[in-house]
């Protein structure tokens, strides 16, 4: 099975698509917003766009009639949670040595 | 022991979180500042290949911070950005996510410690513009290579966060 970290490293291989996904971080963009000033064609800018959602680096969704691409931030969710769990740790670590030290300066 | 409590904020890009202190606001700042390597995980968190020792805050704006190996190295975590004895700091994490000091890479992380009293300091942190992982992403092809890649690492976070 094709894992989609592999499929990442695929998508990222082919400058065209390197470039859509350079245009997406200033924010969502429809497919023609995408292919504006591009030397490819609409429809290859969407065979690209489907290649990148494949591997999970873009997401859409439907505004209207238009279909909206935008970088896709679920791994940023991971590493959220991630840090979340990381401060909750080195805080509750933190509170713990204050709290020692503060009572051995009483007792000074 | 209460556990640190956290304010789930509109900014999806940020974390925060807020701990009550039974102790002055300048001994949680010197404990914060200059005691952290008694505290910080360095277990679970630390980049350097000898196994890490202390955290360390070179007290000043522009200071780095970093760790100390067993073995005397030292590894950048990132610099301090702002330096308010007793009330603020704010630190950049330039770490990328494969474990690796990147400068251009800059997280920062905001604390804020506001007294309660003479004897209860609250502490407030946040840890921001996380989006800047994203924005590289496209940057970062390595990562997904090989050993340490970007999704390996995400399961792990995954993992670490179910846990």
């Amino acid at each position: 099975m094709v894992t989609y970290e592999e499929r990442a490293l695929d998508a990222l291989g082919d400058p065209t698509r390197r470039a859509v996904l350079k245009r997406l971080r200033g924010g969502a963009r429809s497919v023609g917003e995408i292919a504006e000033g591009m030397e490819v064609s609409r429809p290859a800018v969407s065979q690209h766009l489907k290649i990148l959602k494949a591997a999970r680096l873009v997401t859409v969704r439907a505004a209207g009639t238009r279909r909206v691409y935008a970088v896709d931030t679920r791994g940023i969710e991971a590493l959220r949670k991630w840090l979340e769990g990381f401060w909750a740790e080195a805080l509750t670590a933190f509170k713990a040595v204050a709290e020692r030290e503060a009572t051995k300066e009483r007792k000074r | 022991m209460t556990e640190p409590t956290m304010s789930r904020s509109t900014d999806a890009n940020s974390v925060r979180k807020v701990v009550s202190v039974q102790a002055p606001q300048a001994v949680a700042w010197r404990v914060f500042t200059e005691k952290m390597g008694a505290w910080w995980p360095l277990a679970f968190y630390k980049i350097g290949k000898a196994n890490a020792v202390d955290a360390v805050i070179e007290p000043r704006v522009g200071g780095r911070w970093y760790e100390r190996g067993e073995d005397g190295s030292t590894c950048q975590w990132g610099s301090v950005l702002a330096w308010e004895p007793h009330s603020r700091l704010i630190l950049s994490w330039d770490i990328n996510a494969d474990w690796q000091y990147d400068p251009t890479l800059k997280t920062e992380i905001e604390v804020r410690f506001i007294a309660d009293g003479s004897d209860r300091t609250r502490v407030e942190l946040e840890h921001r513009h996380l989006d800047r992982y994203g924005a590289r992403r496209d940057e970062m092809r390595a990562i997904f290579d090989t050993e340490g890649d970007w999704g390996r690492l995400l399961e792990a976070f995954a993992r670490a966060a179910a846990a």
